[in-house]
């Protein structure tokens, strides 16, 4: 599903991504952590199409295509997604109506009908339901002055709205309570599916002993330098990035 | 030497002078007079003047405008209601063409007692004595020469009175329908509304082309809010581009009174609006919003004066500009507090969103504040549309263009979403939402 080869990124001249590889097929969930400033949320932004941010080699390829040659919402429309470290606020549009012009945005372009006002609130209602998130957040304007964990809440309800294909969660678990924490593991394990693929950004093994990812990739120095199991996310609990820092310095060829 | 702006307009009070409503009435008489020698004395503001450093009427010298006498309108197609009534809905009509009330267009049918929407030359016919106590009192032809002109020319405009307690529940709507023609017609209509104790109504000002040439409106809306009384007035503006469009409301509140105005200059081509109130005596609280949207070389400048002539007096004003194009936006907000004019609330926003780099704004606030114990706060920001907002729609799937038509409708939020009737903020959120120019983006 997704193919990342050799990619490098620069943002202001300063090159993060160097040389990253990473190969997602469709059902699995893999998990990239990292220390501060490695380029996870760089790469989030990348696969997005933040246009900010310059590729200057390698390719990226989704379901085949060449996903660095589409606009942002180009690639959303195709069933990408990226739930924010930091979500935007938008003052004086309501929650509603932004959520429900991003899905009509999505059906029509999968040539489906554009979904009306009252059957938006009823399948918007389902998915509040099912992420325990009070009904009040619709009519307010889109995370303004939410607190760190609503606005983390509101972007997995955007994800369970807009069911894409690769959901990309950006550090999603942090600022979130622990009740919230299982919530949104649960939001995320209903996208589950062989169809679906999901990339989770993390600082803690707490989340992926709730979504259990079938590869744990360590992210330094804008590359992938490490990637295993389950057991890596716990050791890297335990004892922290140094080791791997050391494996690296020594030559050691990323797994 | 050709004919300048000055004479001609004193040109068009010999031509008018024999058919202007109240030549019976001495005091009408003598204020028409006054008028016409502050005009010659003053001839049309030039840059020269601080409070037009940025407005220049110079093209308003060579153009040879017309006057419009009442008896030389013509009558206008009734469909041509049709449009301009969906923007406010159900509705008191009276509707104006170049500046004369058109009684056949207008729709004043279950006005409820106590209520009165007619003519400002009729009344001036009716009840001249009424009238007298009011016309011409809130504005100042030696102070603004526009007030001057229009004192001198107009021939006809709405007087809207409401009895003690009365409450309008419909809003009023005033359309002022200006033609076309060639050479150019200048019209100079008066607005008169007297609200007295406890009333309270809706009145809705708009201004509207028929076709998209050149034309000049001079209006002035003096308004009088009495004890615990309420207006809403809305001035909504859908000139045409090449069209002149000068304006003024003055507007005296007294005890516990409230007023709200909101302005939405959503075209002209250029625009001025002066507005005045005055806060005479305590409890009084008024509330001033704008919304402004100028694009190609349209120019749109808001004054604004807010007078705390008395102790417990609040003030609110918010401002909002769209400027696209090589649009020019001026808003000056001047908030006086007289030295025994204690416990205060100014409050004064004005905030510009610049979607092109070739659009302009000026904006500046003036404070004049004697008295000590006031809580005054003012705040002006000019930028651009968030790159970061943008791009989070976009991940969303919504594209550029729309993403940017939609956070524009987000920034006039604030403004649209105080309007106090739903078709009209309906109407004008649509406006915002497609008034990008979808080639633009
Ligand atoms: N506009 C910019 N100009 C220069 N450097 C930038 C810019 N934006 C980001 N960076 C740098 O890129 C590097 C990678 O940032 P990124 O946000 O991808 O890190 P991260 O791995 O997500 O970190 P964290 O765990 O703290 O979220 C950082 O050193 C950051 O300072
Ligand atoms: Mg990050």
């Amino acid at each position: 599903m997704l193919e990342i080869r050799n990619l490098h990124a620069e943002i202001g001249g300063k090159e993060i991504l160097r040389g990253l590889d990473l190969h997602v097929r469709p059902g699995e969930v893999h998990a990239i952590m990292g220390p501060n400033g490695s380029g996870k949320s760089t790469l989030a932004n990348v696969l997005a199409g933040q246009p900010d941010y310059e590729v200057t080699a390698g390719e990226v390829l989704y379901h085949g295509k060449n996903l660095l040659e589409m606009p942002a919402e180009e690639r959303a429309r195709e069933g990408v997604f990226l739930a924010f470290q930091y979500p935007v606020e938008i003052p004086g549009i309501t929650n509603a109506y932004f959520m429900r012009t991003s899905l009509n945005a999505q059906r029509k372009h999968r040539g489906e009908e554009e979904i009306d006002a009252v059957d938006f609130l009823s399948l918007v209602r389902e998915k509040m339901k099912l992420i325990e998130m009070d009904e009040k957040f619709l009519n307010r304007s889109v995370n303004e002055g939410f607190s760190g964990g609503e606005k983390k809440r509101n972007e997995v309800l955007q994800m369970a709205l807009l069911d894409p294909m690769l959901a990309i969660l950006d550090e999603t678990d942090s600022g979130l309570d622990i009740d919230a924490l299982r919530i949104v593991a649960n939001g995320v394990n209903t996208l589950r599916s062989e169809k679906h693929a999901v990339l989770v950004i993390t600082h803690y093994q707490r989340l992926l002993s709730y979504l259990v990812p079938d590869v744990t990739h360590v992210l330094m120095g804008g590359r992938i330098v490490k990637s295993g199991d389950r057991s890596l996310a716990e050791k890297l609990e335990e004892s922290g990035y140094g080791w791997i820092e050391e494996e690296v310095a020594k030559g050691g060829a990323p797994a | 030497m050709s004919e300048g702006a000055r004479e001609r307009f004193l040109r068009h009070f010999e031509e008018l002078q024999a058919v202007l409503p109240g030549s019976d009435q001495p005091w009408l008489v003598r204020m028409r007079e006054s008028a016409v020698q502050s005009f010659r004395d003053q001839g049309l503001p030039t840059p020269k003047l601080e409070d037009w450093r940025f407005t220049n009427l110079k093209a308003l010298e060579t153009l040879d405008f017309r006057a419009v006498a009442a008896s030389s309108v013509p009558n206008v197609p009734d469909n041509v209601l049709d449009g301009p009534r969906g923007a406010v809905g159900d509705a008191h009509l009276i509707v104006l063409v170049d500046g004369i009330v058109d009684a056949a267009l207008s729709d004043l049918k279950s006005l409820p007692d106590g209520v009165q929407i007619r003519s400002l030359a009729a009344s001036i016919t009716t009840e001249p004595e009424k009238l007298e106590n009011y016309l011409g009192k809130l504005d100042d032809p030696k102070l603004r020469a526009l007030s001057a002109l229009n004192q001198a020319l107009f021939q006809d405009g709405v007087f809207i009175e409401l009895e003690a307690h009365a409450v309008l529940e419909r809003p009023v709507h005033i359309l002022c329908l200006q033609r076309s023609g060639d050479p150019p017609t200048a019209v100079h209509p008066r607005n008169l509304i007297v609200a007295h104790a406890g009333s309270s109504a809706t009145i809705v000002e708009h201004h509207l082309r028929m076709s998209p040439t050149q034309a000049l409106v001079n209006t002035v809306t003096e308004v009088f809010v009495e004890e615990g009384a309420h207006i809403e007035h809305i001035k909504l503006q859908e000139e045409s581009d090449s069209a002149f469009h000068l304006a003024a409301l003055f507007v005296k509140q007294a005890r516990d009174s409230r007023f709200r105005s909101h302005s939405l200059a959503l075209d002209g081509g250029l625009t001025r609006f002066d507005i005045h109130a005055v806060l005479a005596e305590p409890g009084a609280e008024c509330r001033l919003n704008g919304l402004y949207a100028p694009q190609n070389d349209e120019h749109i400048d808001h004054h604004t004066t807010v007078e705390h002539a008395a102790p417990h007096t609040n003030s609110f004003e918010l401002y909002k500009g769209i400027l696209d194009g090589s649009a020019k936006g001026i808003f000056h907000g001047r908030i006086h507090v007289r030295p025994d004019a204690q416990k205060i609330n100014a409050m004064q926003t004005n905030r510009n969103l610049l979607l092109s780099d070739r659009a302009s704004v000026n904006t500046k606030p003036q404070l004049e504040i004697y008295a000590d114990d006031v809580r005054c706060s003012h705040g002006a920001a000019i930028g651009q549309l968030d790159e970061d907002a943008l791009f989070y729609l976009r991940t969303r799937g919504i594209d550029a263009a729309e993403a940017k038509s939609l956070l524009t409708f987000a920034f006039a939020n604030e403004v649209t979403a105080e309007l106090p009737i739903d078709t009209l903020r309906r109407y004008t959120e649509s406006f915002v939402m497609d008034w990008l120019p979808r080639s633009n983006v």
